[in-house]
């Protein structure tokens, strides 16, 4: 099936937002992960009190992002979604 | 606080509980559940997830490990903010096929298969009753914290009593909530409600006990903070494999945990309530879990040494005096283990009756038509599974001693739903995925999450022995149950997490590789995997049966829909069909979606069995598919025979075509011909009259006798030349001419020819072009004949070419046993559409009248040379007339 080239400026966006819905969870693993590479190699030991803090403030941050995007997200067009690429093949 | 205090307010809280459920499910039957439906509702109900375990057991999880404990939460918090990838999609599909559990789905999936919705189901309970055990012993351990304070009222009775009493409570409770009726999709309303005034109970009162601590205890955050680097959880151990695994781990069983399933996806009445679950759910456990190390923190360090830090959330409280807090948290904690408990026992009943008790029973009666009221003993198996899993939770509590951290018990669970994790992913995403891969994954990572997680939780020589521990079974060291295959640094869990998921993916996509899905299996993968690209439209392949099916149909709903409901759904059928009454014709779309609808109550997997029952087949077979196929080959052979057809037919057309038009042009010829002939025929003939006449009338000088006599005798002379060349003619068309055969040279014979034909014409001077050389032939053929063509053609040249300068070029040449002789002049020739007119007889190219013959001479030509075993042709393409006059050189066999 062929789709078109270029996009109108609104379903492109549309699209561009739904790569970004997909993004998020990337991102939100990685930035989860990443205490793991923290402090001295050689022990395991962390401070609980600097972790908590960066551990709730990437929570809090990606709760709001997720907000954000499923409010646009949701108030897209029915019927958008049956074309949406990632379930074409 | 006494304990029949206690008693008479769980019982009060667990009354209001049903109130609430009981007035939401009256309300939605009269159509006014509105904001009961609503996102909040969803997410709130999506708070299941979050148990007793959570209520309870994170603080003393923190405690010990400080903030590992927040993988729990973490991974589900990437699966929510991430629902555009698997929620979104999950939650499509099961309200697209109304899947009724995890169990329905994987079974719906690959092909319907009742094998896995057994397998599934059997997994799933095995898993839940470690996390039910957990939930009873933290009830059990917070009444036993609540009553020891004090000795007035009713004695406290010890834990045995206790745990018996609340799981006998939770049963009848789950009974009374859960299996009120049989609802067509599935769906619990008035449970979801309560789920949800339960997650706000919860919530309500684990942010209360933080606050308290927070600014009642210390002296707000910055306090905290410093609490925290001064205690013994200042430093916390972080293990990468935990860390990474946990949130793994957390994640898969967010989407695979029967609950969770049963919220999450039965439960859903709108797809977009998901979009606010998105972030709102992830918003909810992060409360949860805020106050959890600020608790951890300052019960450590108020608490006397040994105090279970896994009910400081209870046990705080209560020492600062604060009974009223204690009260709200104890009933926070019941709510956590109340909820989780109905849930989860409803979500498995479900998937029990649906996937074991329905198929054995069918099994058992596989008459026609379904016989007794099958919504009861729905219902009643319902009742009797939901009572069996609380036993098991029991067995299982009483078995493994309750001792244990409740942390631990719970990721036993998780890891054990987790298995289903790749069967459900690749079922959703994979189009090759196949039944028996996921029959194969399934039980295979099962096996190894029994084999090195779950046998071993049941503590040393319990389940098995502390030889097989350390030594491996039979002595072999690389099967010991918590090193497989040498990897002995490994924590126990993330042992078990990595082996079992990791070959249940290998086995899982190795054996859909080499097995062969059958058709419907084929259809609901595809209806599964590309579920956003149209809503799916059938390919189920049902047959349209007579009448007496609709009934038999009909019959079956009422007994698992209910009478009015199905009645319903029949009539809007058979409005819809155009019909009028209750039986709607039994078309492939109307069983179809029926058959949805059934399965909304029973499951795909029984749904389907059912209505094969009646139907009388299932779905679509292989050989349908083949018979399609041919059918289809056998109309393209039909078309490719029929355009060949047309090809020919106009072939034959176009040389009917041309046939006729020959003959309609031959037909004017004739005609012009007769009146040619007639002509010719009619002249001498008046010239013979007139003069006979004049000389039988006498008195004549005799010079003018002669003179007439002469002139009547030329003219019949005229006529019997042209009665001759008929008469030839028809000789010759005959075959019955007789050769006669001899070798003669061709330069005589055309000698003898151009000689006779200077007659024709004789004023008009020709220029002969000859090749002398090539004429030196000697043929063995009848030359009178053949001279007899060469002076046609020669004085045809002579007659018709109309060139100033007539030249007339004679050209032999020898091919072969054959001597083509060419007769070219450079008149204009003959026009292309009079070429093919020439040879037949009668033809004249013009009505010149000097030509005087009667157009018989090239018919006669052609004929000669059919008896000469030869040809004459026109050859085409020369500056001027041209004809080709081929023959062989010896005519072996003359004609007759």
């Amino acid at each position: 099936m062929k789709r078109p080239l270029f996009l109108a400026p609104q379903t492109y966006r549309q699209r561009r937002l739904r790569d970004a819905a997909r993004i998020l969870p990337v991102l939100a693993a990685f930035l989860l992960i990443l205490p793991m590479l923290w402090g001295d190699e050689a022990s395991d030991i962390r401070q609980t009190g600097s972790d908590g803090i960066y551990l709730f403030v990437v929570w809090f941050l990606l709760i709001v992002s997720a907000a954000l995007l499923a409010r646009r997200l949701s108030s897209e067009p029915d019927g958008v979604d049956a074309a949406s690429p990632k379930d074409k093949k | 606080m006494p304990f029949n205090l206690l008693v008479v307010a769980a019982l009060a809280y667990v009354i209001s509980l049903f109130c609430v459920a009981f007035v939401v499910e009256r309300r939605a039957e009269i159509g006014a559940a509105g904001w009961l439906r609503s996102p909040l509702v969803y997410t709130l109900s999506l708070s299941v997830y979050c148990t007793a375990w959570t209520f309870y057991g994170a603080v003393g999880y923190a405690a010990r490990s400080g903030l590992e404990f927040l993988t729990i939460y973490l991974g589900p918090t990437i699966v929510f903010v991430g629902w555009w990838w698997v929620l979104r999609k999950l939650v499509r599909i099961g309200r697209q096929h109304r899947v009724t559990s995890i169990a329905d789905l994987i079974s719906s999936r690959y092909g319907k298969s009742n094998l896995l919705g057994v397998i599934v189901t059997v997994m799933c309970v095995m898993a839940a009753t470690p996390y039910i055990a957990l939930q009873l012993q933290s009830v059990t351990l917070s009444f036993g914290v609540f009553a020891s304070a004090t000795t007035d009222g009713w004695a406290k009775p010890n834990g045995d009593v206790t745990s018996i009493w609340v799981t006998a409570g939770l049963a009848v409770f789950t009974i009374l909530f859960g299996t009120r009726n049989l609802d067509a999709n599935e769906q619990h309303t008035g449970v979801v409600t309560a789920i949800a005034v339960e997650a706000v109970v919860k919530l309500v009162a684990l942010v209360a006990v933080g606050c308290f601590v927070v600014w009642g205890i210390a002296d707000g955050p910055r306090d905290i903070l410093a609490r925290i680097d001064a205690s013994e959880m200042a430093n916390w151990h972080m293990k990468p494999s935990r860390w990474t695994g946990l949130i793994f781990l957390s994640a898969a069983a967010v989407i695979c945990l029967p609950r969770m399933f049963q919220v999450l996806v039965v439960e859903n009445s709108d797809e977009r309530h998901l979009a606010t679950a998105s972030w709102a759910f992830p918003l909810y456990v992060m409360i949860m879990s805020l106050f959890v190390v600020p608790i951890a923190v300052v019960g450590l360090e108020l608490m006397p040494e040994g105090a279970n830090p896994d009910l400081f959330v209870l046990t705080l409280p209560l020492a600062q005096g604060q009974g009223g807090l204690a009260m709200l948290a104890f009933l926070g904690g019941f709510s956590s283990a109340t909820s989780m408990v109905i849930v989860a026992s409803i979500a498995l009943a479900t998937m029990v009756s649906n996937h074991i008790v329905m198929p054995f029973w069918l099994s058992l009666r596989p008459a026609k038509a379904v016989p007794g009221d099958v919504r009861r003993l729905i219902l009643l198996s319902r009742r009797l599974s939901i009572g069996a899993i609380l036993a098991l939770g029991y067995a299982y509590y009483k078995v493994s001693g309750g001792s244990e951290a409740l942390a631990s018990i719970g990721l036993i669970s998780f890891v054990g739903v987790a298995q289903i994790l790749p069967a459900m992913l690749g079922g959703l995403f994979w189009r090759g995925a196949t039944r028996v891969g996921a029959v194969l994954g399934l039980c295979f990572g099962f096996a190894i999450w029994g084999y090195t997680l779950f046998l071993p939780s049941f503590g040393a020589e319990a389940a098995l022995s502390a030889q097989v521990m350390t030594e491996g079974p039979f002595g072999i060291t690389w099967l010991r149950p918590q090193a497989l295959f040498g990897v002995t640094g490994m924590d126990p869990l993330i042992h078990a997490l990595f082996w079992s998921i990791t070959l249940n993916t290998l086995i899982f996509c190795a054996g859909s590789l080499v097995s062969f899905p059958s058709p419907v299996e084929r259809v609901q993968g595809a209806a599964f995997v590309n579920a956003f690209d149209a809503e799916p439209g059938g390919g189920q392949g049902w047959t349209a049966q007579g009448e007496a099916g609709a009934e038999d149909l009909l019959v079956m709903a009422q007994r698992i829909l209910g009478d009015d409901e199905a009645l319903g759904f029949f009539e809007a059928q058979a409005v819809m069909q155009g019909k009028v009454g209750y039986l709607p014709d039994p078309t492939a779309g109307f069983i179809e979606q029926l058959e949805r609808r059934l399965a909304g109550a029973v499951g795909a997997a029984t749904a389907h069995a059912m209505i094969s029952q009646i139907v009388g087949r299932t779905a679509v077979s292989v050989e349908d598919l083949m018979a399609v196929a041919n059918e289809a080959a056998q109309i393209m052979e039909y078309s490719a025979k029929l355009e060949e057809q047309q090809d020919a037919l106009t072939r034959s057309a176009r040389q009917l075509r041309d046939a006729n038009d020959k003959l309609t042009q031959l037909s004017v010829q004739k005609d012009a011909f007769l009146s040619q002939i007639s002509h010719e025929l009619r002249t001498p003939m008046t010239s013979i009259r007139a003069f006979s006449e004049i000389l039988t009338e006498g008195d004549l000088p005799p010079e003018l006798v002669t003179k007439y006599g002469l002139v009547i005798h030329q003219e019949t002379k005229r006529l019997t030349r042209l009665l001759d060349d008929l008469l030839d003619l028809s000789v010759l068309e005959s075959g019955t001419v007789q050769l006669n055969l001899d070798l003669s040279s061709l330069r005589s014979m055309i000698d003898a020819a151009l000689q006779s034909a200077s007659h024709t014409r004789p004023e008009r001077s020709f220029v002969i072009h000859r090749d002398l050389p090539g004429e030196e032939v000697f043929l063995r053929t009848d030359s009178d004949r053949l001279t007899q063509v060469f002076i046609n053609l020669i004085s045809n040249a002579r007659k018709y070419c109309d060139s100033d300068a007539p030249e007339l070029r004679i050209s032999v040449r020898r091919k072969g046993g054959r001597v083509t002789v060419d007769f070219i002049d450079n008149g204009s020739g003959i026009p292309k559409d009079k070429q093919s007119l020439i040879f037949e007889k009668f033809a004249r190219l013009t009505d010149q009248t000097k030509a005087g013959g009667a157009g018989l001479g090239l018919a006669i030509c052609r004929e000669v040379m059919a008896n000469l075993g030869g040809t004459i042709s026109y050859l085409p393409g020369q500056w001027g007339g041209a004809f080709r006059v081929t023959l062989p050189l010896r005519l072996e066999k003359p004609k007759a």
